[in-house]
């Protein structure tokens, strides 16, 4: 087992340079968790319109999987219908259940985070944003 | 290697024969172990006390007449006479034994506290506080109306003693502190903490969960009503250790767990207590687990809890030293004159989950998290701290190859 299956360059990358981490006051959706094992705390903000996730974007702060996870999250669901956000969400899951090999056309740089299937005390850590996005687009289904 | 370079007077390369579990390797490279705030390691003493227990006088306590039984009663109770001779308690009566602090706090929060606060009165903890010493608080003072205050810690993560003295008062019933940080490693001025508390009528808790396992305790000397003790952390099993309180106030206490064995008669709508300590260990006890504690407690003794002092206090020095060196943050107070050797960092901005997964890879054994400690995670203004623990087995070499282990994470990280 070696740390490179786990810091991958593209991990890495999403860190540093995490993809739509910003505020969006005017989401109308929202949802926040925190990890308590760590501390960890993420918060997911989409814009639905229209049945679609038109918009999202993360803010929080933790560690580099779970935040390389969320911004890895918001590229894969922008622009998708809500019902194949939280169908992603549920195939990550499997994924980090080792139960699921997706491809990687579909999966895009989510690809990388399958390393962590091996560490799995840090499953936790890459699993928050989608939990706090599934969270968030339940509020949308609901509200409609 | 391993050579010992600071003034201890312990003899740390016969300390590590003892440690069966030092000759692991981890990812193909020694084991480092700094986390033992969280755990510490067990003497091959521990084990075989253990294994003896179970290997030739295993037998329900305090019931049976023959001799296994009477054999396991007489060890369990020995136990609890080495453990109170530990903490210097004159009386082996006024140990409860239990699973450690956390059963222990829980214990005095609910058969002291349920019992004897009032709305209004107010519990007076540290913002230094592990939840252990919190939630049981928070639970009681629910139920009773009692309001929990927090005592403010100083930049260098001391307690504040002017603001904390300045929180007592006719209303407060009970002061409830940590006697060594499991964060910082602050140890506060226990006997002066003490002695402000019962000026204004107040039982004094101290969570003594890491500082029973480091440093010489008196409990005369320090005068607290409560010392909580956590057998794991001081070489001995899980699910040892216990609560050591003054007499009068177990006796004034009600049960915590009620069942077989601590009762002395049962009628269909009532029964009567057994004495202290009985009255509070309901069931079969740890019996395996507080004998193994005994042994912990001798060989503890063996080496001479001055001498264990002074090793940690060297390790805390070299670690911070060595630290700041390296460019980390270290929170707690840098000085080792008032601190154990729990020390707490920020390293580079990398988290301290990714820092512990780099560690590990090179066999070094951090924690990384909050610590149960998240209001002080607040005022520290961080998620989480990685947090180096050091004790009797541990070597500068180790915190050597802490700081090895570090700056290979500074490389993957690009920091």
């Amino acid at each position: 087992m070696s740390l490179d299956d786990l810091y991958k360059e593209v991990i890495l990358d999403h860190y540093k340079n995490p993809r739509n981490k910003r505020p969006m006051p005017e989401a109308e959706v929202s949802s926040s968790q925190n990890n308590p094992l760590c501390g960890d705390e993420i918060t997911v903000f989409a814009h639905v319109s229209d049945k679609m996730v038109a918009d999202v974007a993360f803010q929080g702060q933790g560690c580099s999987i779970s935040q390389a996870s969320a911004s890895m999250l918001t590229e894969a669901v922008k622009g998708k219908g809500v019902d194949d956000a939280l169908g992603l969400a549920a195939d990550f899951r499997g994924m980090m259940a080792g139960e699921k090999d997706p491809a990687e056309d579909e999966f895009g740089d989510l690809v990388a985070l399958k390393g962590v299937v091996k560490y799995p005390i840090r499953i936790k850590c890459a699993v928050l944003a989608w939990d706090v996005l599934q969270e968030a687009l339940a509020g949308a289904n609901a509200g409609q | 290697m391993m050579e010992e370079r600071g003034g201890s007077p312990l003899d740390v390369e016969r300390v590590r024969k003892d440690f069966p579990i030092l000759e692991r390797q981890i990812h193909g490279k020694p084991l480092v172990y700094l986390d033992s705030a969280a755990t510490s390691q067990k003497p091959r003493q521990v084990i075989d006390a253990v294994t003896d227990y179970y290997e030739n006088h295993n037998a329900n306590i305090h019931r049976s007449v023959h001799t296994l039984a009477e054999e396991a009663t007489a060890a369990y109770e020995d136990a609890r006479a080495k453990l109170a001779a530990f903490v210097g308690a004159k009386d082996s009566a006024c140990i409860v034994f239990n699973r450690g602090t956390t059963e222990a706090i829980n214990l005095v929060a609910y058969g002291w506290g349920r019992k004897f606060l009032s709305e209004g009165d107010e519990v007076l903890l540290s913002e230094m506080e592990h939840h252990s010493n919190i939630i049981p608080w928070q639970l009681a003072a629910r139920d009773r109306g009692a309001v929990l205050r927090y005592a403010p810690i100083t930049e260098e993560g001391r307690i504040d003693i002017e603001a904390w003295e300045s929180l007592l008062g006719p209303k407060t019933r009970v002061v409830a502190l940590s006697g060594m940080s499991n964060v910082l490693g602050t140890v506060p001025p226990l006997r002066r903490v003490a002695d402000a508390a019962h000026a204004v009528g107040a039982v004094v808790l101290v969570d003594a969960a890491q500082l029973v396992p480091h440093a010489p305790v008196e409990v005369d000397e320090l005068d607290c009503d409560f010392l909580t003790i956590s057998g794991h952390k001081m070489l001995g099993p899980t699910a040892s250790g216990g609560l050591y309180a003054k007499r009068r106030l177990l006796e004034d206490m009600d049960p915590f767990l009620g069942g077989g064995e601590m009762i002395r008669e049962v009628y269909e709508d009532r029964a009567t207590w057994k004495d202290p300590p009985w009255k509070f260990e309901a069931g079969t006890m740890n019996i395996a687990e507080e004998i193994g504690l005994a042994a912990a407690v001798e060989y503890l003794q063996g080496i001479g809890m001055d001498a264990v002092r002074a090793h940690e206090e060297d390790l805390a020095g070299y670690a911070i030293g060595r630290l700041l060196d390296a460019g980390a943050t270290v929170f707690g107070p840098h000085e080792t004159s008032d601190r154990g050797a729990e020390v707490s960092f920020w390293y580079h901005g990398i988290h301290p989950h990714d820092l512990a997964q780099v560690l590990d890879q090179e066999g070094v054994a951090i924690r990384a998290g909050h610590h149960c400690a998240q209001i002080l995670m607040r005022r520290l203004g961080v998620p989480a701290t990685a947090r180096a623990s050091f004790y009797v087995y541990n070597t500068r070499d180790e915190v050597d190859a802490l700081i090895v282990a570090l700056e290979r994470a500074r490389g993957i990280f690009g920091v």
